[in-house]
């Protein structure tokens, strides 16, 4: 690991005032990706601000709707009652992540902002256009078993790596985001941004912003939502795909659909045609096979993915009949 | 934004810093990058705590903060001040061995010995965790600790025994 100065931020103007005072600082609160990233140099920062001590901890859900604060441990969102009750694909997809470890440690914040698990990003002694610009993407013809199927370019094909965000775009989530001019609201559907020809630009927040809070509004999928993770082992595994669904029902006929799919995009993939595709439709065996057939749309496989088409749209099918509780 | 006219802290590379181990204070001095693993093994001589991928992925490191389960390689030294850190040798009573390592020993649920202070912390976080444990939940929730000599089966039997005992 290389040497790195640290400092523990007591509040967030504090935190904002030292990110802001260098160009190659970076926040760590639960540390479980940054850790990692450091152990392999696969990013050198000069310094960490820590920002564990800031209030931005804790759920609260109030008539349907919830906040959970960005520094709030994966576990503790996992096993809140009302995010159980009104968020349960959220819970769902929390529980498939990690190991009850990483979960006690990792925050929601931290979670959100990931990077790949790329075997070539994650190798600092091969080329990469995420971690060093211009020098390549060995992803292309090489190791690309774990790589998206959707989003990427010809300088990058690195997948999101993550199950939260997936459930959280199911579930029409927004951050609140602050920086030293105060704070605003976006879409986590406006967080991630496609590689293009500037892979290391993974989102759109400016250097030195902070996610504070994610903001989920009411639904009514809470009793038909699903996430369904297809890995190599059962647990403590990252998806090669996955499914988030939520469904609003009318009886048997759907009158909403939100679905995501985790492991195949460069950013957590929404199959928004998929969901037009059902909006009020009656959910049969045959619907569901039907809609998942066309989940493979517009997919760009590789030599070593291209069994992720295959998977994503059995993977659609079988989440629509659990979800909508006809498997 | 809170207490704007508070200045921010000053950063450094290496700090003085007191980590409360099973129940004792213990002073050092540390570089910013020193893991709490490489800090209770390395500087507190704790080597009970074993250092496998340094990666989080094996949870050979597991210990408990503040009653929590967590892997010390994903942790900096710095940031565990002010919690209580349990590790394997703050577990056992006076002359006796803690319910969880009797389980172990009972079942025989250890083969080489190395991932098995951090089956046994791990243990001991589940049950605090207080979920409903059946064998599969067992096997799910130890998914975050190895074991290469495949002793699994007698792992979940300790680990069953121990709850049901209430440990």
């Amino acid at each position: 690991m290389l040497a790195f100065s640290y400092a523990a931020a007591p509040d967030a103007a504090s935190a904002l005032s030292l990110i802001g005072a260098d160009s190659n600082a970076a926040f760590i609160a639960g540390g479980t990706d940054m850790l990692q990233l450091l152990q392999e140099a696969v990013i050198a920062p000069r310094s960490l601000i820590d920002i564990n001590a800031l209030p931005f901890s804790g759920v609260q859900v109030e008539r349907g709707a919830a906040r959970i604060g960005a520094l709030t441990r994966l576990s503790d969102v996992a096993d809140d009652p009302g995010i159980r009750q009104h968020f349960p694909l959220l819970a769902q997809a929390l529980l498939e992540t990690a190991s009850p470890q990483v979960r006690n440690m990792a925050t929601v914040g931290g979670n959100l902002l990931q990077r790949t698990r790329c075997l070539y990003f994650r190798d600092a002694t091969v080329p990469c256009n995420k971690r060093q610009p211009g020098s390549g993407c060995p992803a292309q013809d090489g190791l690309n078993r774990i790589n998206a199927i959707f989003g990427g370019s010809e300088h990058c094909i690195a997948a999101y790596p993550g199950d939260m965000a997936v459930a959280l775009l199911a579930l029409d989530a927004d951050l609140l985001v602050q920086n030293a001019q105060g704070e605003r609201r976006i879409s986590l559907a406006d967080l991630y941004r496609l590689p293009g020809d500037s892979p290391q630009h993974e989102t759109t927040l400016a250097p030195g912003q902070l996610i504070t809070t994610v903001v989920l509004p009411p639904n009514n999928a809470a009793g038909h939502s699903h996430y369904l993770k297809l890995r190599d082992r059962a647990s403590f595994e990252w998806a090669l795909v996955s499914v988030a669904v939520a469904l609003e029902m009318d009886g048997t006929r759907v009158r909403r659909a939100r679905i995501v799919a985790g492991g195949v995009g460069t950013r957590p993939w929404r199959l928004a045609r998929i969901e037009e595709a059902l909006r009020d439709e009656r959910l049969t065996p045959d619907r569901a096979r039907q809609t998942g057939d066309l989940a493979g749309d517009g997919a760009a496989p590789r030599d070593g993915n291209a069994f992720k088409v295959p998977m994503l749209r059995r993977a659609v099918e079988r989440a629509l009949l659990t979800a909508g509780g006809i498997a | 934004m809170d207490n704007p006219g508070q200045p921010p802290p000053t950063q450094a590379s290496r700090f003085d810093i007191e980590l409360m181990v099973n129940g004792t204070g213990y002073r050092l001095a540390v570089d910013a990058r020193t893991t709490l693993l490489d800090a209770l093994r390395d500087r507190l001589h704790l080597t009970g705590t074993k250092r496998g991928c340094d990666l989080g992925q094996c949870g050979a490191c597991t210990v408990l903060l503040d009653g929590r389960r967590i892997n010390a390689c994903l942790t900096l030294a710095v940031m565990a001040q002010d919690r209580a850190i349990t590790t394997i040798e703050g577990i056992a009573g006076a002359g006796e061995l803690h319910p969880m390592q009797e389980a172990f020993v009972e079942h025989d649920a250890f083969q080489c010995g190395y991932c098995t202070p951090g089956q046994i912390m791990s243990a001991i976080g589940l049950l605090a965790e207080s979920r409903d444990i059946d064998e599969a939940a067992i096997r799910e929730h130890m998914s975050g600790n190895i074991c290469r000599c495949g002793a699994y089966t007698n792992i979940v039997a300790a680990v069953r025994d121990a709850a049901s005992k209430g440990a």
